[in-house]
């Protein structure tokens, strides 16, 4: 691999897409400080702060609250989530900490909590910032902020777990799928104290705060993982965090999202912070021979593609970025909506004639929204020149001969050369 | 990462696939699959499955209305008799089934009872993967009905999900079944022809997940020549962009039963290669409130289900159909007291269609000789796997299930 191909390779998986100028930038300093620039970024992140989403149209809502209203309130909060949605795309295209912006949409993967059931925007956003703010640090922290998190404590039916009618909804998939991982050593016995561990914490719908209250939780003893105590949420996420499986599941996950399953990942991967196994991840000899391997996901093939042709989501008309957005559904990725708990499928599950027919459609609403300078790069070069320079212009290291004479006879035609571009199978898996 | 979540799975299934699918690309070029479209056997039957993503609550879909120890269990979820729709003295539907109550009095409603498997896995994700595997000691990376896919050749179009992503299960070890959408129009490309023809070609440096994504292209021509003629313009309209049911947290089709149903229904009548068609509804996790929830759900099963039947009935090829209703497991047999239930294991398989032999089989589950608050399973899902794949898709069922040997007594 040569020197370009290697910071190539290493930005395409950290970040959301590298345009060709950041690869000409990172080739400069090398694969070294290219890394630790993208794990500590310096300067303030340049991108709009946390969007006014105003406040929760639910608040006004009374149990005597006429259908009309409860509609109208439906309707803000659709709103609501959409602007939120598109905010945090713009976030993703425009970010300058854009490995920090990659890795908050693996944590969402994993701490998968949907709208769709917390039905709050703001909850939603707040659900985001906690990952955002714990999610580089040490696993301890991220957990115990989870489990007293509302968005994901009304996902996962915590608020309806009391001592007297423990739910095991959460306790399960904490330790399933956000800690421990399926199969590491807990029992169902452990799911049901962990439930009770868990009792008493509530949400005020009206106010979206966290509540915890004592006549609800069951402070008795119980045994969990083998240790008996009076467990409740912070001590059984502070057990969870602390289990040498956790830190080996999160990190497997890591590898799987950034390395792929190709390639198994190395013995002690897991660092003492998130940080630090990301590091560990992108600087494994085995990271180097996994190109060419990952599917990329339908966000991440959206957002890189808006980056390299310098479409910024919000400046679209209003009929362009639903284009966009139904492209999404369509593929059956949608940020703040995962599909279940288990967060989004990988690798060539996305490789469907259906997912085929949506990218065709996306393709060509991206190539139509490319920025008037990125076309006139494209077109700067001769006919017979253009497929290197899209393939430049889309940081892809070479195309096959299958692609290139596909690609030829669009030369004349940028825009369709741009869609073709982004439907190929080189574009398509990275 | 021994942990095979539902994520794991999809990728691990596509990576042993693909493998084949690398070489295998060129068997899915147009010509040579349009050439078998007419060879289908007129008596060839069929197989609809339709998965209820969640942990569908049996107990409370076939209800036990005459044992006191289901009222016990669940006072405030369990139905009193005179709600229920009753089957006989003991067991009556869900009153949201009255669709599935008409046909099983005509004979056309095969309940299968407690089925499961040994040492039930709550969760979620691996239970599915098993169910999709056909595999409970540890689930493979094949699906059982890509497995059979393999076998019948692996023209992607005999075995079609109506999802954006392929379900486990239609993944082979050579070959995939096909997703296609519901919706989408398929007129807006942009692009000619020849280019999605020149993506099909393979490539020799393709790793084998570029090869399945050149391989897309040409089973999105076999596929999109198949559905063509059965689609009606009003099916393709726009990307939905309402809201979606309330949701839980464990997946399912983003389309209503009724439309994958629908599609269904014209593919069968216009008689196409396709014999396996895999279909969803997700939001079955009813943690609390379950009741309402449940109802609201079994009545879009009801309606999609016995309408599709019904049209069904109406043609030969739609008399060749079999429907089997499963989810990846029942709920606790206790209500755990916010209105729900938690994860359980055996539930109920429903079959339906004109060649199937109405009534219950198998031993229903004791609802007091429980194992840790949970039902003891009575038929083995592989016995019902197995007759399906003996009697609708004519195959071997032991070289697809490992040896297999049991079946199912009567309703095929």
């Amino acid at each position: 691999m040569t020197e370009r191909e290697a910071v190539a390779h290493l930005l395409r998986r950290a970040t959301f897409g590298p345009t060709a100028d950041e690869v000409d930038d990172a080739e400069r300093v090398g694969v070294r400080a290219t890394l630790d620039r993208l794990l500590a970024p310096t300067g303030p992140d340049r991108t709009p702060g946390l969007p006014d989403l105003g406040p929760d149209p639910y608040a006004g809502l009374t149990r005597s609250s006429t259908r009309e209203q409860r509609q109208q309130a439906n309707q803000r909060r659709r709103a609501q989530v959409r602007a939120l949605t598109w905010w945090w795309l713009d976030r993703m295209v425009t970010s300058t900490d854009q490995a920090g912006e990659k890795l908050l949409f693996f944590w969402h993967g994993h701490w998968a909590t949907s709208e769709r059931k917390v039905r709050s925007a703001t909850l939603m956003l707040r659900h985001l910032e906690t990952l955002r703010r714990y999610g580089r640090g040490p696993l301890p922290p991220l957990v115990d902020a989870m489990v007293r998190d509302p968005a994901l404590i009304l996902w996962l039916d915590g608020q309806r777990n009391t001592r007297k009618a423990p739910n095991e909804n959460l306790a399960r998939e904490l330790m399933e799928l956000f800690t421990l991982g399926h199969g590491n050593g807990y029992t169902e016995d452990d799911v049901r104290e962990g439930a009770r561990a868990l009792t008493g914490w509530t949400v005020d719908r009206r106010t979206g705060a966290v509540r915890f209250e004592p006549r609800r939780h069951d402070a008795g003893p119980k045994t969990i993982l083998g240790q008996r105590a009076d467990f409740d949420a912070a001590s059984y996420a502070g057990l969870l965090a602390g289990r040498p499986e956790t830190a080996r599941h999160v990190a497997g996950r890591l590898w799987f999202r950034y390395a792929g399953p190709d390639v198994p990942p190395p013995a002690d991967l897991a660092g003492p912070d998130t940080v630090t196994t990301l590091r560990r991840i992108l600087t494994a000899p085995a990271f180097a021979q996994t190109r060419d391997t990952l599917v990329k996901q339908p966000v991440e093939w959206l957002v890189g593609a808006a980056r390299q042709l310098g479409v910024r989501p919000s400046g679209l008309p209003e009929q362009e970025r639903r284009r966009l957005l139904a492209g999404l559904a369509a593929l059956d990725q949608v940020p703040l909506r995962p599909p279940s708990v288990g967060g989004w499928p990988a690798g060539t599950a996305w490789l469907t004639t259906a997912s085929l027919q949506a990218r065709l459609r996306t393709a060509d609403a991206l190539a139509g929204a490319a920025a008037r300078t990125v076309l006139a790069t494209l077109t700067a070069a001769p006919p017979a020149g253009r497929p290197d320079a899209l393939a430049r212009l889309l940081v892809v290291d070479r195309w096959s001969e299958r692609t290139r004479a596909a690609l030829t006879p669009l030369t004349g035609e940028p825009r369709k050369l741009i869609a073709a571009g982004l439907v190929s199978p080189e574009y398509a898996v990275y | 990462m021994d942990t095979l979540t539902r994520r794991r799975f999809l990728v691990a299934s596509g990576v042993v696939g693909a493998t084949a699918l690398a070489a295998g690309a060129t068997a899915h070029r147009l010509d040579d699959l349009f050439a078998t479209a007419g060879d289908r056997d007129p008596q060839a039957r069929t197989l609809v499955l339709i998965t209820l993503y969640g942990g569908n609550d049996g107990l409370n879909t076939v209800i036990p209305y005459a044992d006191p120890a289901y009222h016990d269990a669940r006072p405030e979820l369990a139905y009193p008799e005179d709600a229920v729709r009753k089957l006989d003295d003991r067991v009556g539907l869900n009153p949201a089934l009255a669709g599935l109550h008409r046909l099983h009095d005509a004979g056309r409603l095969a309940v299968v009872r407690g089925v499961g498997y040994p040492q039930p896995d709550r969760s979620h994700f691996r239970s599915m993967d098993i169910w999709h595997t056909a595999e409970p000691e540890r689930p493979g990376t094949t699906g059982w009905l890509g497995r059979w896919l393999d076998r019948a050749g692996g023209d992607p179009r005999l075995a079609v999900s109506f999802e954006p992503a392929l379900p486990p299960l239609l993944a082979g070890e050579r070959s995939a079944g096909a997703a296609v959408p519901v919706t989408g129009r398929r007129t807006v490309r942009g692009l000619p022809e020849s280019t999605l023809a020149g993506f099909a070609a393979t490539a020799g440096e393709d790793t084998p997940a570029r090869a399945r994504a050149a391989a897309c292209f040409a089973d999105l021509r076999a596929v999109d020549a198949m559905v063509q003629g059965v689609r009606d313009d009003d099916a393709a309209g726009e990307e939905p962009d309402g809201e979606p049911e309330p949701a839980t947290a464990t997946g399912g089709a983003g389309t209503p039963l009724d439309a994958q149903l629908d599609l269904v229904a014209r593919c069968v009548e216009a008689r196409v290669a396709t014999r396996v068609f895999s279909v969803s509804l997700g939001g079955f996790d009813t943690h609390a409130d379950e009741k309402r929830l449940q109802e609201v759900l079994l009545g879009q099963v009801d309606r999609a289900v016995s309408g599709f039947v019904d049209r069904m009935a109406g043609t030969e090829a739609g008399r060749q159909v079999v429907v089997v209703v499963y989810s990846e497991f029942g709920r606790r047999v206790r209500a755990n007291g916010s209105d729900g239930t938690d994860h359980g294991t055996a539930s109920d398989v429903l079959l339906l269609g004109s060649g199937v032999r109405g009534g219950r089989y198998g031993e229903p589950p004791s609802l007091t000789d429980l194992d840790g608050g949970d039902l003891r399973f009575t038929t083995d899902f592989r016995d019902v796997y197995a007759t399906l794949l003996e009697r609708v898709l004519d195959t071997d069922p032991g070289a697809v299930l490992g040896g297999w040997r049991g079946r199912l007594t009567g309703p095929l």
